[in-house]
């Protein structure tokens, strides 16, 4: 039935495969059915989690008047916007420095190390920088957010260097050399030409790592200190309580903006699909 | 003059060369001191003693290697493989492997699913499966257990549907965890799987059915050969973070079913044992090292044949 629905009736399919479309139209309802649930009943006015009671923004209000929750809002914040400036700088940096370049020594050691973060379980990089940062505060008794927005900072790295990397690869070197020959400075050139056609590829690699830094728990979770909650930490601590549709409100404003994020990421990068 | 010109180039490509490397470093000092270097700190500590309330002493001590794998009786002393230990390294991996497994079988046919769409369409099909991908694991994870609580979804429209009584227990067991990871990382499997799949030529599959090839037999001879790479990464991709899982067996298994993940954090936290917490990390690394050992052979010798 449902691929008589979505597979073009033809008279010879040369892609038609018996049954994979209906699990591949099953995973798609699977994927979506229960955030959207999730979503539904943050709208839920009862305070059960799964009783539908009508429809209200009660806990939208509420979680937005509980100080914890502004609190942890206003941090993760500030914790994902410094991060992502963090690592989109250097992942530019770094970026610019191993494409269009001819194959040097120590560029595979680049790359291994840029894409570690990736391949290394979140949880060991967290006890790691637990271990880590807590003789760093020994030293210098420094207890601020500067160790969360340096752990962000580089477990974005990766995000941000990729779709960099990405748009790099899509351009040639004729204009800077063309404006090379019309002798603009090595400064000019990045400046007026490589800087304007690498902006949307700069964009997509911040928006990535601010994505990335605002949904982390584990890492943040071993890193913060006490009272440095962030929105996805203080929900993995009202998890282990009473649940109320207020998570399901933060849930949903949280997905909200990863959503928007996301699309325009995709909007920004969609010639390359 | 020749000579000259040669060592000119010489010089300029090392001038490039510097410049390379001066761009990358600051990327790389920031992943040196929060990413990379610490992890050596970890293999340190996993040497130490134990201090009293957390932390360490600065004294060697072999003792946290030796309780990853043995257990010390607290009566007679006698030594035994460690139990707890062990069947949670076991639970993890063969968690990992079904959640692998299970995400392979829905996440092919997807995958093929998509890459045979339209031009136009597909992109939107992409965009369906790349979504959930960068939403938060932790919101994620949270949705799955709305869903299978037993005041749950589920249950209730079961049980207002007359189909059961009372409510099946779904929570805090193995297959819960399972069901969540599979939810959580299957757009990994996907993604991979796409990649490659975008690139096959379906001449090859014409080529097969001219010959008098069955769907199957183009399946299994034509395509699953050549999308081998995708399947492996994705599989990969699938099974290290599974393995490292520590959000989802703790929402979804609650206090009991642990996974390694869940056993490195309790070191930290109730256990007080730093050393032994660093030990497991290190172990848990191992494993994930060869995991990503194993995916490069195979993909290498796949190179190595499409190159002859």
């Amino acid at each position: 039935m449902l691929n008589r629905l979505f597979w073009k009736k033809r008279e010879f399919s040369v892609t038609y495969q018996f049954g994979f479309a209906t699990i591949a139209l099953i995973c798609f309802f699977a994927l979506y059915a229960p955030i959207s649930t999730l979503v539904f009943y943050s709208f839920n006015a009862g305070n059960n989690l799964m009783l539908w009671e009508g429809f209200s923004f009660q806990w939208y209000v509420e979680a937005s008047k509980n100080e914890l929750v502004q609190e942890a809002a206003i941090r993760s914040l500030i914790i994902a916007v410094c991060a992502s400036l963090i690592s989109t700088l250097v992942a530019t940096m770094a970026a610019l420095g191993t494409t269009r370049t001819a194959p040097f020594k120590g560029q595979k050691l680049i790359f291994i190390m840029i894409n570690q973060p990736l391949m290394v379980p979140e949880i060991v990089t967290a006890v790691a920088l637990l271990i880590f940062f807590a003789i760093i505060k020994t030293f210098t008794n420094y207890y601020g957010l500067g160790y969360l927005i340096t752990a962000h900072a580089a477990f974005c790295v990766p995000f941000a260097y990729l779709p960099i990397k990405a748009r790099l690869d899509g351009m040639d070197l004729s204009m800077e050399t063309a404006a090379g020959d019309l002798y603009a400075t090595p400064f000019v050139v990045f400046r007026r030409i490589t800087l304007p056609l690498l902006w949307p590829g700069i964009l997509a690699g911040a928006m990535l790592s601010f994505v990335i830094s605002l949904d982390d728990v584990i890492i943040t979770e071993f890193v913060k200190t006490a009272g440095q909650d962030t929105l996805p930490t203080y929900m993995l601590g009202q998890l282990r309580r009473v649940i109320t549709p207020e998570i399901n409100a933060i849930s949903s404003v949280l997905l909200a903006v990863s959503l928007v994020v996301v699309t325009i990421f995709f909007l920004f990068t969609r010639k390359r699909y | 003059m020749a000579r000259k010109l040669s060592e000119m180039e010489a010089e300029r490509i090392k001038r490039k060369n510097r410049a390379n490397w001066l761009l990358s470093m600051p990327a790389i000092l920031l992943l040196l001191f929060a990413a990379s270097g610490p992890l050596l700190i970890v293999i340190v500590y996993s040497f130490l003693t134990p201090g009293n309330y957390g932390g360490i002493l600065w004294e060697f001590s072999g003792e946290a290697w030796f309780k990853v794998l043995f257990a010390q009786d607290i009566f007679d002393d006698t030594i035994s493989l460690s139990d707890a230990h062990l069947s949670i390294f076991w639970r993890s991996v063969q968690l990992s492997f079904l959640t692998t497994l299970i995400c392979l079988i829905l996440g092919f046919p997807t995958a093929y699913f998509i890459a045979t769409r339209p031009p136009k369409t597909r992109n939107i099909w992409l965009f369906l499966i790349t979504i959930p991908f960068w939403t938060n694991l932790l919101i994620r994870t949270f949705a799955i257990l709305e869903l299978i609580r037993n005041k749950g979804v589920i249950n209730n429209s079961l049980i207002s549907l007359g189909i059961i009584n009372e409510p099946i227990n779904m929570l805090y067991t193995d297959m819960a965890i399972v069901i969540g990871m599979t939810y959580v990382y299957l757009p990994l499997m996907v993604l991979p799987i796409y990649a490659a799949m975008e690139r096959f030529d379906f001449r090859y599959v014409e080529a097969g059915f001219d010959l008098y090839a069955s769907r199957f037999k183009v399946m299994r001879r034509i395509i699953l050969p050549i999308i081998k790479p995708g399947v492996i990464a994705g599989s990969i991709l699938v099974f290290v973070p599974s393995l490292g899982a520590y959000v989802t067996p703790r929402i979804l298994g609650g206090g009991k079913n642990l996974m390694i993940g869940n056993l490195i954090e309790l070191q930290f936290g109730q256990g007080k044992n730093w050393p032994l917490g660093a030990a497991l990390a290190v172990t848990m690394l191992l494993i994930v090292l060869l995991a990503l050992i194993f995916y490069m052979r195979i993909s290498q010798r796949s190179e190595q044949k499409d190159a002859q």
